[in-house]
């Protein structure tokens, strides 16, 4: 099918996007790299009044070291994180999450900014993000606004991002040691199934799951094992604390194995 | 809201220019084929999922299903009629000819796009390599062997070149 009939507004400044979002009075949607919003205006799912182009803006492309973490371009398309060598060196986990994305093409064009207003609850880097502890960064016409990945995310494709608001910048936190990360779909590039990020901390640590119900959940480990048998009670329990749809319920198994998995590999032994 | 917008547009595809009156809700494979009349580009899913549409996009793989034509402009698009030459077949195009890399077609000139941009990235990608760009493209007819074998067979004649 083809989109609904929309207004086409191209800015060239980051101001420029955001008078516009406030003039056009939450008709508007922003356009960023549209791998996710250009299917659902194609079925018409979505049928935004008016879309604001920001591929113009390559100053919200690109990466900074703040030193205690990375802050990272809205802007920035996934196969960037990808190939950025300096995100490679600093951020290993990143690039490696990010391949999972889609297929080339797809990530040629989509946005790390774009996929966290999206908010599927399947996507790899929401979870990443929530399991690092990102904080997203936004503006408004009322400035400047910052929240943690684990507040901004709220369900099913919803976050807190208000409709005159735009995603700046994203800024993730060195972790102490590298996450784990390990991910079950049914084809390469599809969204998966499930997925699970572990990361080990002094004594326990923490799983993210994705893929199941409406976000990212990161949840505490207890204790931190490499037997294979306790790992799994460890993870079963974890897992059964997992607030699931009925239609999920099959899931609760894999993300057990899938979060073994994660576990296995942030050892270093996957 | 309704009234749907037109707006002048100038496209830069296989190294020529093009001037054209588009809606914004036109994507850019839908021009491409009605506006310019380079039908080569198929539209299967419409929702960057089977990769029929892969065009270039300053030498890069893009839906363009998942892109308007209006957000084309200054950019460098390549068809598949852009990597065809005016007599005969390309390298990799006779390669997937002599390894029966097609049957009906209409997957090809999309996936001849992602193999060429990954053999000009990446001339020497390996076998789980090509698999891996190719994977956003699906086939119904042949199954992918084939196809590997010659996206495979056309890297070793680049590299003997």
């Amino acid at each position: 099918m083809k989109p609904a009939v929309f207004d086409y507004v191209r800015v060239n400044s980051l101001d420029e996007a955001i008078e516009a979002l406030a003039r056009y009075e939450g008709e508007a949607k922003v356009l960023a790299g549209g791998q996710s919003l250009v299917p659902l205006m194609n079925f018409r799912l979505s049928r935004p009044g008016v879309l604001v182009d920001i591929n113009d803006l390559a100053e919200m492309a690109g990466v900074r070291d703040l030193g205690h973490a990375l802050a990272i371009g809205s802007m920035t398309r996934h196969q960037q994180l990808v190939n950025n060598d300096f995100i490679r060196e600093r951020l290993p986990i990143l690039p490696r999450v990010a391949s999972y994305i889609g297929h080339w093409a797809i990530r040629n064009r989509g946005t790390l900014g774009g996929s966290v207003a999206h908010a599927d609850p399947a996507a790899e880097l929401p979870a990443l993000l929530t399991a690092l502890q990102a904080t997203i960064v936004m503006r408004s016409p009322r400035g400047e606004r910052r929240l943690l990945a684990e507040r901004f995310f709220l369900g099913y494709y919803s976050t807190r991002l208000d409709w005159d608001e735009i995603i700046t910048e994203i800024e993730i936190p060195f972790p102490a040691s590298s996450p784990g990360f390990y991910e079950v779909a049914r084809r390469a590039g599809d969204f998966a199934l499930v997925g699970a990020l572990a990361e080990r901390g002094t004594s326990g640590g923490f799983v993210t799951w994705f893929g199941l119900g409406g976000r990212p959940e990161r949840m505490a480990l207890p204790a931190w094992t490499a037997h294979e048998e306790e790992r799994r009670q460890l993870l079963r329990e974890l897992a059964g604390k997992l607030d699931l749809p009925s239609e999920e319920e099959y899931k609760r198994t894999i993300a057990v194995s899938v979060a073994g998995r994660a576990m296995a590999d942030a050892e270093g032994g996957n | 809201m309704a009234v749907e917008q037109r707006i002048g547009l100038t496209l830069w595809v296989n190294g020529k220019e093009h001037l054209l009156e588009a809606s914004p809700r036109w994507s850019l494979a839908d021009v491409l084929r009605h506006q310019i009349g380079l039908t080569g580009t198929h539209v299967g899913c419409e929702q960057g999922v089977c990769g029929a549409c892969t065009v270039l996009l300053d030498g890069q793989p893009t839906r363009s299903c998942l892109m308007f034509a209006i957000q084309a402009q200054g950019h460098e698009i390549t068809t598949v009629e852009g990597v065809t030459p005016t007599e005969g077949l390309s390298p990799l195009q006779q390669s997937f000819q002599s390894h029966h890399a097609l049957q009906c077609g209409f997957c090809t000139p999309g996936i001849l796009l992602t193999a060429e941009a990954l053999l000009a990235d990446n001339p020497t990608a390996d076998e789980e390599e090509i698999r891996a760009a190719l994977s956003g493209n699906l086939c119904r007819c042949t199954g992918y062997q084939f196809i590997v074998d010659a996206v495979l067979a056309a890297r070793e004649q680049r590299r003997d070149a």
